[in-house]
């Protein structure tokens, strides 16, 4: 709590601070004093008296935060107006939806992509998956954001939307990523002897070259889908998988938990598949509270004597489930998505954040929800995601190296225990530190990427009003952004708190 | 933002599975050597961080005596045959004409732009201007952070709560943001008041990291010696202290150049950064973005001398962290450990734990902390 209160009053005179630094950037006036027009003198007057110009910044400032705080009579949180006479209240509703959108998702994306891949380099420590990782978020730590922008937009992007135009995989392609797939597991999938790795090899091409000759011949590009065969094998897939984690498949009642799970996520696949046409956004939310809540109350009643662990594992199998269902869903509707009158077979967006004028279901836009953030999105994700990469990496590193992870060893603990509830926590505890932090950076590469894309979101307010001159918009987006800051710090503090009994949050 | 506090780097001293015979490696390796040398030895056993290092001495040489170097109105001339400023007739389309098969530089490798500018030289200008930038933002940021992390870190009470919270401040508005609104002011005087600028806006992650080296250390015996011994806080500071700490402000200030030039350049690209006549790479890239269906060669240049730098100096980096980094040991190679094995009499061999062969491999090597702190602000 008190350093909740410390950052609330770091954070204001940041906005003292910024509010002062805009307003002394440059002429406000300018434009109108280079201007031509006869009645020049009455706009600059207008504009004094509108903007409060004649009031120096260092007090002008206190003026914006009394509007903020609703001490001038305009209601809480006025903002004040824009160069123009805009409120900046409305502007800003404009603005936030889509960037928050982008920078939540960009962040969860790349939070979840890095842990992952950082943990599996740490516990393949020096193998090829390791250094080419490596390199590669290297490689990413160096990459101008805008450049990638530019780079996806042309390349996936519109070399996308060529391909499903005729959507033909050139034959040589096919055996090309089996290889590269194989390669990947191979270096993924620990193994002691050379057959088990060419086994693996086998496996992994095999099947990548099984699925894309299907998605070929299937005409996957243009009518995609997963199928019931596709949803059965990753359910029961998943239910193997997420068991395996979290309680060790020798965990009986886990494993038979989320195969029941699984089974009732196949059984209702057909109904969810044909009767939701109508259903709303916080239907498809309540849908997916009600599966966990059913997941888990099937984990709860099989689970025996330890109902806990047995019913998180159901409940996060459920949560699969329930998405990969809902990704068929959205499947469904992409022909008609693709070839609506407003999309014209191009599906994949490079412009602004959303179709205008789109009708449909929730579905659909749901679609159109995707094909816009895709591409900011993965830009965005790049660049964090090596970061998470490296510092989970290292972490990991430093935890196996304690001595609590020989004492959990040499009392016989399970590989997958000492990993997962010895190492695994604690190693998450650093990273949720640059997690908060690295939010910033990517508000920062939000304001370029949506530049590049085109979106009028809060980048597009930040940068109209330092281009006027014009604090009003400016400190909108600055309060914005710094409260999100505000919010993961405490977020992360939570964390630690939850994953290290010792902190306590006072 | 641009330096992570190291936190996965708590001192941990204990390294299991540390054989005698790897110790023993490690200890004939480093007998009888300075900090400076082992420092060296150690830079230079990493393979990546020396190709880095060429390949930047290689693009820094490339960029300064090619179109010369122009600083107010003092000017050197150099090699190629065309300037960044002057444009001349578009020769084949403006295409490049650089080829590899067969070998050809041609008289415009990185071809021209619309108006007929040879876009290699306008490249190499631009990286000049970065490289300029990069290094001076990087000196810049590492005397204050240091400044500032020293200070509070040595003598704690006021003026660490004061300078800290006003690092708080700064550090709570995005580096791009306070960038640009700055840049939008003083980008107009050119590349090295930008830079100046943009050193005064990312000293703060360094400036915690010193703090909280400059804590542990005044903590530590030698410096309780040497004030029982009747140093003065200068001296304990700048003889005693920062020598210890240098290592840190080092792989931290090398790892915040290679965020500067990403920062310089995004901040152009948004045309806060260098203004026109200059340029930069992010300004090249900025100006041609559109162009990039007709003209992909505007665009892609660079984009790769951006890339080259900074991925030169991220692995610079990560091999001054390795190298500076004492309890980082490299791990001998296989045929090492059986040399010292039968020269030291067949030490134990490091013990396999039972289970899956390639978890117990990742605990009974040395960590190798890949990544400490690397900036990471677009």
């Amino acid at each position: 709590m008190r350093r909740l209160i410390a950052s609330i009053f770091i954070f204001l005179a940041a906005t003292y601070l910024m509010y002062n630094l805009v307003a002394l950037s440059g002429d406000p006036l300018q434009d109108l004093r280079d201007s031509s027009a006869p009645n020049k003198q009455q706009l600059i007057d207008a504009r004094i008296k509108l903007l409060d110009l004649n009031v120096p910044p260092f007090l002008r400032y206190f003026l914006w935060i009394g509007g903020v705080l609703g001490f001038r009579g305009k209601g809480f949180f006025d903002l004040g107006v824009t160069v123009q006479n805009q409120p900046v209240n409305i502007l800003l509703q404009q603005a936030i939806g889509s960037t928050l959108q982008l920078v939540t998702i960009a962040s969860v994306i790349a939070i979840i992509l890095g842990l992952v891949v950082g943990i599996t380099t740490a516990l393949r420590q020096y193998s090829g998956y390791d250094y080419g990782v490596t390199f590669l978020s290297f490689l990413f730590f160096s990459l101008p954001i805008f450049w990638v922008a530019v780079l996806l937009k042309q390349y996936v992007a519109i070399g996308f939307n060529d391909f499903l135009g005729d959507p033909q995989i050139v034959p040589w392609i096919i055996p090309i990523c089996a290889v590269i797939a194989g390669l990947i597991w191979m270096s993924i999938i620990p193994a002691k002897s050379l057959t088990r790795r060419v086994i693996t090899f086998a496996i992994a091409a095999a099947a990548t070259a099984a699925v894309l000759v299907y998605m070929d011949l299937s005409d996957w590009f243009s009518y995609p889908h997963i199928g019931i065969v596709g949803v059965a094998l990753s359910l029961v897939g998943a239910a193997f998988g997420v068991t395996a984690i979290s309680t060790g498949l020798k965990n009986r009642r886990a494993l038979r938990a989320s195969l029941i799970v699984a089974v009732i996520g196949i059984a209702v696949w057909y109904p969810f598949l044909n009767f939701t046409t109508g259903l709303p956004f916080w239907g498809w939310v309540g849908l997916a509270v009600v599966t966990v809540a059913v997941s888990f109350g099937v984990g709860w009643l099989l689970g025996g004597d330890d109902k806990m662990p047995v019913a998180r594992t159901a409940a996060i199998v459920g949560f699969i489930a329930g998405a990969v269902i809902s990704v068929d869903r959205f499947m469904q509707v992409w022909d008609d998505y693709a070839n609506s009158g407003r999309i014209k077979g191009r599906p994949i967006a490079t412009i602004g954040s959303s179709t205008p004028g789109l009708e449909g279901s929730m579905w659909v836009h749901g679609i159109d929800l995707f094909t816009h953030l895709l591409l900011p999105t993965l830009a965005l994700i790049l660049i964090s995601f090596a970061t998470y990469t490296r510092y989970s990496r290292a972490s990991l590193l430093e935890v196996m190296n304690q001595d609590y992870i020989r004492t959990a060893r040499a009392k016989g603990l399970t590989e997958r225990t000492v990993v997962v509830r010895h190492a695994f926590r604690n190693a998450l505890i650093p990273i949720a530190t640059i997690v908060a932090f690295d939010i910033g950076g990517i508000i920062g590469g939000a304001v370029i990427t949506e530049r590049v894309f085109g979106w009028t979101g809060m980048g597009a307010l930040f940068q109209n009003g330092l281009d006027h001159v014009d604090p009003n918009p400016v400190m909108a987006f600055f309060l914005v952004t710094g409260s999100l800051a505000i919010l993961f710090n405490l977020i992360a503090d939570l964390v630690y708190a939850g994953l290290d009994p010792r902190i306590r949050v006072s | 933002m641009s330096n992570i506090p190291p936190a996965v780097e708590q001192p941990g001293h204990h390294e299991p599975g540390i054989t005698d015979a790897e110790n023993s490696i490690e200890l004939i390796e480093i007998a009888g050597l300075s900090q400076g040398q082992i420092v060296r030895k150690r830079f230079f056993r990493h393979r990546g961080a020396l190709v880095a290092m060429f390949v930047l001495a290689f693009v820094i040489l490339l960029a300064f005596t090619s179109v010369g170097f122009q600083f107010g109105t003092w000017k050197t001339g150099g090699w190629w045959q065309y300037t960044w400023n002057i444009a001349v007739a578009i020769e084949n389309g403006g295409r490049p004409t650089l080829s590899l098969f067969p070998f050809a530089i041609g008289n415009h490798p990185f071809g021209q732009d619309e108006v007929g500018r040879d876009i290699f030289a306008v490249v190499m200008r631009g990286t000049q201007q970065s490289l300029m930038i990069m290094v001076i933002v990087g000196a810049i940021a590492t005397i204050i952070g240091t400044v500032v992390g020293a200070i509070s870190g040595y003598y704690r009470s006021w003026p660490d709560s004061v300078l800290m919270r006003f690092t708080d401040v700064v550090i709570t508005i995005p580096v791009i943001v306070i960038g640009a609104v700055l840049g939008r002011r003083f980008g107009g005087f050119g590349a090295p008041v930008l830079a100046v600028i943009l050193g005064l806006v990312l000293w703060t992650g360094l400036a915690r990291l010193v703090r909280g080296e400059f804590l542990s250390l005044r903590e530590r015996e030698f410096v309780d010696a040497a004030r029982v011994a009747g140093a003065r806080d200068r001296r304990i500071i700048f003889r005693h202290i920062l020598p210890n700490a240098v290592g840190v402000i080092i792989v931290n200030s090398t790892l915040l150049m290679a965020s500067a030039i990403l920062i310089e350049t995004g901040l152009s690209f948004l045309g806060y950064g260098v203004q026109a006549p200059d340029t930069s790479l992010g300004k090249i890239i900025s100006e041609n973005q559109v162009a990039f269906s007709t003209r992909p060669w505007l665009f892609w240049w660079p984009g790769m001398f951006i890339i080259t730098i900074a991925l030169c100096i991220n692995f610079i980096g990560d091999g001054l962290r390795d190298a500076f980094d004492p309890r980082q040991r490299r791990m001998p190679t296989d045929r090492a450990l059986a040399r010292a094995n039968r020269v030291g009499g067949g030490a134990t061999p490091a013990p396999v734990p039972a289970g899956s062969a390639n978890l117990s491999d990742a605990a009974t090597k040395v960590t190798r902390p890949g990544s400490g702190t690397i900036g990471s602000d677009r």
